[in-house]
């Protein structure tokens, strides 16, 4: 398990505020819904003053226009759960990385339809690949890149030469 | 935060929200014009990377300035003359080459202010700069890769981008240029000294490209002025389309 996964598991796990990790695994990347905050990696920590809940956040990319919607979806989830005091911070600092995605949230990408960014050999400068991202669809390696920019800024578009059907990549970041 | 200090933090950060805003802005003025949909999607990627940079350096902003602003005034609510981006940035779209060599002249750029930004002795610049790094090296290699493709293309996108980076050149030494402000935050470890960039900003660019057989423009003309608003034409004009919504419809919000 890489250190960083690690570290975020202890987190969680030692956390006395428990059941409410639990309660933020309802929300999801609007963009992305089988992807949770957690498993995307952008739920950074949850704390709890008297009442008050503060959960930090953090964005994938500087524009990224799900953030809002997150924001408002924490609220939402916390409230239904009986939380109506919650502050929510986003911290900018450590930037956020793809590798902070949780095995369960890179299995659910690939069920999506979407490789995540390991399922790739990155060029040396750890930028995506031209070619041979593995199809979500066939599992064939014979793929080709068709744009480095795709639906949103977090992913690439492939095509796969073998079952023909185009598909995101996760962007390494 | 001495006084001095802390207002050349606000006028600098506004500097750097003011670029990224102006040339957001122009990038996106491609999205639904842009010669396929691919490159449609990926103008409009690069140009919500600079948005939200614009938005992080305003917000911060807005904060040091303590004075019931908010980023949405420093976006919309200034005019030509308060605005402190760089004159490259604001130039007009152009063609599809004139873009791409603005753009590569902007990416090798932030390529290299960016690893310098983020030793930045202030926690929020550096922590902006951090996050915007990653994102530039992808910006990089798509403008390299673009002007590549069109200065060892045909004869017209050759004649394009030649013509563009000769147009262009004269206002990319203000990019390089140190005022009282820079020089100070610079000095206290803040900001970056962009004079000691120019060499490999002009190693990098020239490489690139006489890669792509394009000619590299010689120093012979220089525009100045973005730093203390004194701007050409088009920053009003994009100003007008960019605040209309904003000041016609106070606070609106959807």
């Amino acid at each position: 398990m890489p250190d960083e996964e690690y570290q975020r598991l202890q987190q969680r796990n030692k956390a006395e505020v428990k059941e409410l990790w639990d309660i933020l695994d309802e929300v999801k990347d609007p963009e992305v819904p089988v992807l949770s905050i957690w498993d995307l990696g952008i739920l950074r920590d949850v704390e709890r003053n008297g009442n008050q809940v503060v959960v930090t956040i953090t964005p994938t990319y500087s524009g990224c226009p799900a953030m809002d919607t997150i924001t408002s979806d924490v609220e939402t989830a916390l409230n239904k759960a009986g939380y109506n005091e919650v502050v929510i911070k986003t911290i900018l600092s450590p930037a956020w990385s793809s590798e902070w995605m949780s095995p369960q949230g890179r299995k659910n990408l690939r069920e999506y339809g979407i490789a995540p960014s390991e399922d790739a050999d990155l060029c040396e400068d750890g930028l995506t690949p031209e070619a041979h991202a593995q199809c979500p669809h066939c599992g064939s390696r014979n793929t080709r890149r068709i744009s480095e920019f795709g639906s949103t800024a977090c992913k690439a578009l492939f095509q796969c030469n073998d079952c023909s059907e185009p598909f995101d990549y996760f962007k390494k970041i | 935060m001495s006084d001095a200090i802390k207002a050349a933090t606000l006028e600098y950060v506004t500097r750097l929200g003011d670029d990224s805003l102006v040339l957001g802005h122009r990038i996106s003025e491609w999205v639904s014009y842009a010669p396929f949909l691919e490159e449609d999607i990926a103008y409009a990627n690069v140009a919500l990377d600079y948005v939200g940079r614009a938005r992080m350096f305003y917000t911060y902003a807005a904060e040091l300035a303590a004075d019931g602003r908010t980023e949405d005034d420093f976006a919309y609510m200034r005019s030509d003359r308060d605005y402190r981006n760089l004159l490259l940035l604001e130039m007009p779209r152009g063609d599809f080459a004139y873009s791409q060599i603005r753009q590569l002249f902007a990416d090798v750029y932030y390529s290299l202010v960016l690893p310098e930004l983020v030793k930045s002795k202030d926690e929020r610049i550096a922590a902006v700069a951090a996050k915007a790094i990653k994102e530039t090296k992808y910006h990089v290699r798509r403008s390299r890769d673009w002007v590549h493709r069109l200065g060892d293309g045909t004869e017209e996108s050759h004649k394009r981008t030649q013509k563009a980076a000769d147009q262009l050149w004269g206002y990319t030494h203000e990019m390089f240029d140190m005022d009282e402000t820079e020089q100070l935050l610079a000095d206290n470890g803040i900001g970056v000294d962009v004079s000691k960039l120019r060499d490999q900003w002009h190693k990098d660019v020239s490489a690139i490209l006489t890669e792509s057989t394009i000619t590299v423009p010689e120093d012979s003309w220089a525009v100045r002025g973005g730093r203390t608003g004194y701007h050409t034409e088009n920053l009003g004009h994009m100003l007008t389309e960019l605040q209309i919504v904003h000041r016609s419809h106070p606070g609106c919000q959807w």
